[in-house]
């Protein structure tokens, strides 16, 4: 046989984002707000963990599940903070970033043919993901005028009552939509009515701004179907360390860690000695990180409302939703880029529902922010 | 819900910020803002608004030169912290003075053009004072922080320009 690309891979297209992420390595001076990540160091203290991990040569693999010491501080902070209780030893597994834990629990719990109910938009890598699975896709798209909240309504019409398992992602990338627990409810009683499992990806869960998050897995009769997957890469800023969790019933879990053990192994061992120390000493800092991506939040959404363009009113993660002036957005967000040097993403590249608008991501400094703004002002004016 | 505390940690974050971007960054109107920032001018808790400097990237052939000086007091009767202090912060040499705990009472800090000005500075001006028993000087050779600002943080922007 030739090397040519699976059927499953060669089914996936290439991400919608590559065209912008190509378009704008080639420029310089862009200011971008195309970025989905912190533009914050992560903090000083977990830095310092990791560097003396390395001083003191602990370099070795940890167990498949994580370091036990670090489970059970992720397992206090998930309890403390979310009202989350899995046990440390049996009900989490930590993975490589987030992602990792959702590419699992698709091969992990779907079969081949199954169906997979996706919330969009969404994050990029959740159609792929299920490809990857030989899984199938059941499109939910979310509309502007629910808030881009999930709904019974728009579960029964999008036919994700004949789907396996639903997965989202609340505060939501890229509209910065959140869900309070009422809300959740409703999802949650359609997916017990229809035996749905849960994949819901909380990486943003410490990022809201209006109310605190709520975890679907503490409401009645939903802990044992649910996964939650969270990580330190979006509160603690710490992308680049690749850590993330996954939390659920205990055979769900050891059957993700059956492909973990076989193909990560475990999660890098320098990035689990930053994250023991994040979760100790770090608190602080993710409060004044959201304290200042609140204040960001507050002048994107004032200057696009000045400059007469809707904008969907983020309560979470660090990304603004607005509606794109021009009919097609991915014109507008291409000639924005070569025209005024300001890079954004338009909504198609987060699947169904993104139509019409654009991701703006406030993960940039303030003084950045306000050039970019006014270089948009002046670009639809 | 926004609070004077917000205006005040985003002048602190950069005085550069107009009234319409504090407008914008808060829950308060701009004329909201210009109370505000009049009130917190007028009750002394804003005294003035300074750039931070990082003089050792000021290409040119003019030195500026700053030292910390260390400075022991003999009190009396007549004679308070504060008394001394009004005396030394009058100095336009002088550009923070503070009193301090542990080996010496006065941290101040002395700016002048050369080594030559601000060594003449102390020994004509501060050093006489009657109440001054001692001073230490300590020329500052390279500043890496000042006022919470790192000159050179390494903290480039190296993320991808576009991600997921």
């Amino acid at each position: 046989m030739t090397l040519e690309p699976a059927d499953r891979v060669d089914a996936v297209p290439p991400s919608g984002i590559r065209r912008f992420f190509e378009l704008a390595e080639e420029m310089d001076d862009i200011i971008s707000l195309g970025v989905g990540e912190p533009d914050f160091s992560a903090p000083w203290a977990a830095r310092e963990a990791a560097i003396t991990s390395l001083e003191r040569g602990q370099t070795s693999y940890t167990a498949n599940k994580g370091k036990r010491e670090l489970r059970e501080r992720i397992s206090r902070f998930e309890s403390a903070q979310h009202d989350l209780d899995y046990d440390p030893d049996e009900e989490m597994v930590v993975t490589a970033g987030a992602s990792e834990g959702l590419d699992l629990a698709f091969r992990a719990l779907l079969n081949p043919g199954d169906k997979l109910a996706v919330a969009q938009p969404c994050y990029v890598s959740y159609v792929p993901g299920a490809t990857f699975a030989s899984v199938d896709v059941v499109d939910v798209p979310t509309r502007v005028e629910d808030e881009f909240k999930l709904t019974r309504e728009v579960l029964e019409q999008s036919g994700a009552a004949e789907a396996d398992a639903l997965v989202y992602c609340y505060p939501n990338n890229p509209t910065g939509a959140t869900m309070t627990g009422d809300e959740l409810r409703e999802v949650a009683a359609f997916c017990r009515e229809h035996d749905l499992a849960v994949f819901a990806d909380e990486i943003y869960a410490d990022l809201t701004y209006e109310h605190d998050h709520t975890s679907i897995a503490t409401l009645p009769g939903m802990r044992e179907r649910t996964i939650v997957f969270n990580g330190f890469s979006k509160a603690f800023a710490m992308t680049g360390f690749r850590l993330g969790y996954a939390m659920g019933p205990e055979d769900a879990i050891t059957a993700m860690n059956r492909i973990h053990q076989y193909t990560m192994l475990s999660a890098p061992t320098t990035a689990q000695h930053a994250a023991i120390e994040a979760l100790d000493s770090c608190l602080d800092e993710v409060q004044e990180m959201t304290a200042q991506y609140d204040r960001r939040r507050n002048y994107v959404l004032s200057r696009f409302e000045d400059m007469g363009i809707s904008c969907f009113p983020a309560s979470g993660a660090f990304y603004a939703f607005p509606e794109c002036p021009w009919d097609d957005a991915d014109e507008f967000a291409e000639a924005l880029l070569q025209e005024e040097k300001v890079a954004v993403v338009p909504g198609t590249a987060f699947g169904e529902g993104g139509d019409g608008h654009l991701r703006v991501s406030y993960a940039t400094g303030l003084d950045d922010l306000k050039t970019a703004m006014n270089r948009i002002e002046s670009f639809i004016s | 819900m926004s609070s004077p505390r917000e205006i005040l940690d985003l002048l602190e974050e950069n005085a550069r910020y107009t009234t319409e971007d504090l407008a914008h960054m808060t829950e308060f109107t701009e004329s909201e803002v210009e109370d505000i920032v009049t009130e917190l001018e007028e009750a002394g808790v804003i005294t003035g608004y300074q750039a931070v400097v990082n003089w050792d990237a000021l290409k040119t052939d003019g030195e500026r030169v700053r030292a910390t000086v260390e400075l022991n007091v003999a009190l009396d009767r007549e004679t308070n912290y504060g008394d001394i202090a009004d005396r030394i912060a009058k100095f336009p040499e002088v550009t923070s003075l503070r009193l301090v705990s542990g080996d010496y009472d006065f941290d101040l800090t002395v700016e002048g053009d050369s080594m030559r000005e601000v060594s003449h500075f102390i020994s004509d001006k501060i050093a006489p004072i009657p109440e001054i028993t001692q001073t230490v000087t300590h020329y500052i050779m390279e500043s890496y922080k000042e006022q919470g600002m790192e000159f050179d943080d390494h903290d480039d922007d190296d993320r991808l320009s576009v991600s997921p």
